[in-house]
């Protein structure tokens, strides 16, 4: 399946993207970010328009790339301003420049046509840049087609096997799940909701509530790029109250952002904010240490997964059973947004 | 407002529940017959009858 164009897509998060060039292929297109001094994100293309050479691999001057192959030098806009021996800067010497916004600690880019692209298009994550939160984050290569990140994030049962003793328990897959699309504002949502359940290590190590709880598990997604996971533990039989007060219960939103590099790699970007343990540095250490094992198990599995997919024809049969809803919805949504997008 | 499609898992059954954004329900016994019944808006086929499933 090719790629969801005219779309704001997740770079990087904003600690990746400084003084140093940063390569990084979005939607099979080679970009290379950077900030200027006035502090603002720059998405060129990694291509000098004169010899193709990657201009992540040059170095700086200023605001300007200087090539590193002949010294063509571009500002920040994509023009170029330089070119060797000569005074006369052909008039089609200029790199691509990619419309990027930064929001709640993500750089953003656009892959698309460049008059389409809205900010405020962009779904929002606030927790990542909220003083509420505390927020431990990374990013997995996976050598896998972004679909395959999709249909495991969609379906959670899977924690039950392929993260027990991290994150899965037996009730993950006993747990029958409530499902809603949202047709206009493109949005599925995917609830599990669990009473009297086993408190993961996960949670029982970064919380220290270890008897039995009450875990919600509130999926968001914003095809293509943003998953929300609003993850709730508290001990069992605590309810929110009726204002939607609920300090007696600990609340974790995991963030994931999808998105493509090549049509069978994927950038996982990943990110756990959480509303408790605020101060403990040893809960970060834990809590960071702990997703991103869980996340290498997902990566080995949809790793493998991709291999088998890659060895098959086209058309293979699968079978779908009721964990698949929140999966199935989210494949017609992209390919509903592929259809509109070529 | 917005049309917002729901299926759920009837309690204590293997059943889905499909509500579309016009009030019109169906059963289904699994997320591919569901989806496609609820897509099929305003055109719903007729909800099958139980000993079909």
């Amino acid at each position: 399946m090719p790629f969801v164009r005219n779309q704001w897509y997740v770079a990087a998060h904003s600690e990746e993207v400084g003084d140093e060039l940063l390569a990084r292929t979005i939607c099979g297109e080679p970009i290379v970010f950077y900030r200027t001094s006035a502090g603002e994100p720059v998405a060129l293309a990694d291509r000098c328009v004169h010899r193709r050479y990657p201009l992540s691999a040059s170095r700086r001057e200023g605001d300007r790339i200087v090539c590193g192959y002949h010294g063509f030098t571009y500002d920040p806009d994509g023009t170029c301003v330089a070119v060797p021996g000569q005074k006369r800067i052909p008039r089609t010497a200029r790199v691509p420049v990619y419309p990027v916004v930064e929001q709640d600690t993500l750089v953003w880019v656009w892959i698309g046509d460049a008059d389409k692209a809205d900010p405020t298009r962009i779904p929002r994550a606030p927790w990542l840049g909220s003083p509420d939160y505390v927020t431990v984050r990374g990013m997995e290569p996976l050598a896998a087609r972004y679909e395959l990140l999709v249909d495991n994030l969609l379906d959670l049962s899977h924690e039950t096997y392929l993260h027990a003793g991290y994150i899965g328990t037996p009730e993950v897959a006993e747990t029958p799940i409530t499902t809603e699309v949202d047709e206009d504002a493109g949005i599925v949502y995917v609830s599990r909701r669990m009473k009297d359940a086993e408190c993961p290590p996960f949670y029982a190590k970064s919380t220290g509530i270890t008897g039995r709880i009450d875990r919600w598990q509130d999926i968001e997604y914003h095809p293509p790029c943003l998953y929300l996971l609003h993850s709730r533990i508290a001990p069992t039989g605590v309810e929110p109250g009726p204002d939607g007060d609920d300090p007696a219960a600990c609340h974790a939103e995991i963030v994931y952002a999808i998105t493509p590099e090549t049509e069978t790699t994927t950038h996982d970007f990943w990110m756990v904010s959480r509303d408790f343990a605020l101060d403990d540095e040893e809960v970060s250490k834990f809590l960071a240490e702990s997703n991103r094992t869980v996340i290498l198990q997902d990566v080995a599995a949809l790793n493998l997964l991709e291999e088998v997919i890659a060895g098959e024809p086209e058309g293979y049969q699968e079978l779908s059973i009721n964990i698949d809803t929140g999966g199935l919805a989210a494949r017609r949504m992209l390919k509903k947004m592929l259809e509109a997008s070529s | 407002m917005s049309r917002r499609l729901q299926v759920v898992w009837e309690p204590g059954s293997d059943l889905l529940i499909g509500v579309c954004h016009c009030g019109a329900e169906s059963r289904a016994a699994d997320p591919v017959e569901i989806w496609h019944w609820l897509l099929s808006h305003p055109d719903h086929p007729s909800p099958r009858t139980e000993h079909e499933h």
